[in-house]
């Protein structure tokens, strides 16, 4: 019964958040929730600040206004060390892998147990090799992090990221830049380490197919708010005429093809009526 | 095996910078000027002590014996107050010794030569050495050959 | 004029701004030593790449020196027949000024700008984010022990600095001019003094060993996030430091000689 009523409650709730960076808004009254043990994926276009919202999440960034609740606790409240405690329970996998390039595979992953934990090393070994069995790269243990490929470094940075075993993923655009075979199998380890671990993964991506291919929520954002959200059918369903332009991939609708400025013609003859002069 | 290499490496650097501290306090520096121990204080008058400097040697018969301790100007005595501290092994200095500034070589440093006496008592902290001679200033001096020479 | 006055004003709230951020940037550093004891195998690590590797640059460096010092200063000397005080002259320059002063020249342009690389790819990177992440603070992990090992290299260099140059003097001075060995030592001795030369010296390297690490890393973590953002970053380490320690260099110097 206990356990009905965490499941029931969202993992990441988003109210009103409002970000600046300098003069531009990136988010202006974005709100959203993030199911326990889902894959949700946050999807729009580049430049709106998806990893932005992956960092303000973490802790990372502090929102203008607005309030952002991880498992029930404020983030931007929490103080230094709360915060720490949050984020054991929380992996982020960046887009870059970002593995410490002074160490090998093995030593990465073995990175968070040896900071958190005074594990003996028998058993940061054993976990180690476990994670890494995982995620398909035992063999590769000694390898320098210069020596992975892209999609290598983000599988490592996976195993990394579970090695603390924590509640909540967050990945950041994990299936840029990478060749079919690397996509399907980083698609496949994220669909695994959700439905085996029943942790919750949060997604930021703008590759459409595969996100709605393993999402079970979505959430549409632009323009610093959200336009869609609910369950892949859902949108699918009931798309906006922004959202269908998205997910179809048309170059023109309401985001228009061209910049917005003065018409064509207008701009033309005006470079006419100068040269006449 | 890796953290035995650093350990040494680094505790070897350690040691190395350490060693280059003492060869700089013991070999080059005067540190062991410093190790003077014990030492008692008296004082000298001079009506001028040229380019005496604190720490410079105090001498007998060119046997350094202590060094200058302080150096100032007595506003009553419109004379300069110089310090000696000088090590309490030489206490067998009489109260009539002579003190002198002398130059080291033609430009090399100034510092006292202490000429004994033959007085009985003996120095002890806190006297004074009533004999004095001051620092030969090169303009004085040759102020005094011209006038001999004038008066000839 | 109106222009100028906004461009003044701009620049003077960059560098304003610039100042107070490696301020708070020090102060988490500082802040954060207590990881230095607790993480000594890091320092360790740090120690070696930033102390021990430099070790080798130092000497060369001091030896050469210290050589052209004792043939330099012969040469003047000799007119004034003098060259007895050689020791003196060589000894009184390394450790007043030379030993530190070059010494952190060469620490900005060996170690500092490493470091800088070093922690500017790993902001670009994101691994000082990720380290975030996995709730590891960057100041205790990365910083600190690094500071630190600066802090303390910068002192032992520039004592092995003054030591291998003195020896260096006496090579030329002694070995190839013919000075007296006794004479090259005693006037060393008569004329550098403890407390006055060698630990004013050894406190100035102290100083410069904060100065340039703080700069290095600071340089590094205010880096702009890109190649080129490192490399000028690693440029201006260098700039920034020589600068500082020849200003520094300046004001110790009227403080401490007077």
């Amino acid at each position: 019964m206990n356990d009905d009523r965490v499941a029931d409650t969202p993992h990441v709730v988003v109210e009103d958040l409002v970000f600046r960076r300098g003069r531009k808004v990136v988010f202006d009254g974005l709100s959203l929730t993030v199911p326990r043990g889902r894959v949700t994926t946050v999807m729009g276009p580049s430049g709106t600040g998806k990893t932005t919202l992956l960092r303000l999440i973490g802790g990372q960034l502090r929102p203008d206004s607005g309030r952002i609740w991880v498992d029930g606790e404020e983030v931007a409240r929490l103080s230094t060390r709360r915060l720490y405690a949050l984020r054991k329970r929380m992996g982020m996998l960046f887009q870059t892998g970002a593995l410490l390039t002074d160490m090998n595979v093995f030593e990465n992953v073995a990175f968070p147990l040896r900071e958190h934990t005074d594990l003996p090393e028998e058993l940061i070994r054993n976990l180690v090799l476990m994670k890494l069995e995982a995620v398909g790269l035992r063999a590769a243990r000694d390898l320098s992090p210069a020596e992975l490929s892209g999609g290598m470094a983000r599988r490592v940075a996976l195993a990394r990221a579970i090695a603390l075993d924590p509640d909540m993923i967050l990945y950041d655009e994990p299936f840029a830049g990478l060749d079919p075979i690397t996509m399907g199998q980083i698609v496949t380890l994220i669909r695994r380490t959700n439905s085996t671990l029943g942790l919750t993964s949060v997604l930021v991506t703008h590759d459409v197919v595969e996100a709605m291919d393993i999402s079970d929520h979505v959430v549409l954002i632009a323009e610093g708010r959200v336009m869609d959200a609910g369950t892949v059918e859902q949108v699918r369903a009931g798309a906006s005429e922004w959202s269908e332009q998205f997910l179809d991939g048309r170059p023109d609708g309401p985001v228009p093809f061209h910049y917005p400025g003065d018409s064509y013609r207008d701009d033309l003859m005006r470079g006419r009526e100068s040269g006449n002069d | 095996m890796k953290l035995r290499y650093l350990e040494v490496s680094v505790g070897l650097f350690v040691l190395l910078g350490i060693a280059a501290l003492f060869y700089l306090a013991i070999q080059v520096s005067n540190i062991v000027e410093y190790r003077d121990g014990d030492t008692y204080e008296v004082t000298a008058y001079f009506d001028h002590i040229g380019g005496l400097k604190a720490r410079a040697p105090v001498t007998v018969s060119g046997v350094r014996i202590g060094r200058v301790s302080d150096i100032a100007y007595d506003p009553e005595r419109f004379q300069a107050r110089v310090t000696l501290a000088i090590r309490s092994g030489q206490d067998h200095l009489p109260a009539d010794t002579q003190a002198s500034i002398f130059t080291a070589g033609l430009l090399g440093e100034q510092y006292i030569g202490l000429e004994p006496g033959g007085d009985f008592e003996v120095l002890a902290d806190g006297d004074e050495i009533l004999f004095t001679q001051s620092a030969l200033v090169l303009e004085n001096m040759i102020g005094r050959v011209l006038t001999n020479f004038s008066s000839d | 004029m109106i222009d100028f006055l906004a461009h003044l004003g701009r620049s003077g709230l960059h560098w304003l701004s610039l100042l107070g951020r490696a301020s708070i940037f020090l102060f988490r550093v500082l802040r954060s030593q207590d990881a230095v004891v607790r993480r000594y195998r890091l320092t360790l690590i740090e120690i070696y790449s930033v102390g021990v590797r430099s070790l080798l640059i130092i000497v060369v460096s001091g030896l050469f020196v210290g050589m052209v010092l004792g043939y330099q200063g012969y040469i003047t000397l000799v007119n004034f027949g003098a060259a007895e005080a050689l020791g003196g002259v060589v000894a009184l320059s390394l450790v007043r000024e030379l030993g530190p002063v070059v010494t952190a020249l060469l620490f900005a342009g060996r170690a500092g700008s490493a470091l800088t690389a070093e922690i500017g790819l790993m902001k670009t990177t994101e691994q000082l984010s990720a380290m975030e992440m996995m709730a590891v603070d960057p100041y205790r992990r990365v910083f600190a022990p690094r500071f630190f090992a600066g802090f303390l290299s910068m002192p032992l260099l520039a004592a092995i600095f003054s030591a291998v140059g003195v020896m260096g003097g006496f090579i030329v001075g002694v070995g190839l001019l013919g000075v007296d060995s006794g004479s090259y030592f005693s006037q060393m001795q008569a004329v550098t003094d403890w407390r006055e030369d060698v630990v004013s010296g050894v406190i100035k390297s102290i100083v410069f060993g904060f100065v340039v690490t703080w700069i290095a890393i600071f340089q590094g973590l205010d880096a702009e996030p890109t190649s080129e953002g490192i490399s000028r970053a690693t440029t201006q380490t260098v700039v920034a430091s020589a600068l500082a320690v020849l200003g520094l260099d300046f004001i110790l110097t009227g403080l401490m000689f007077t």
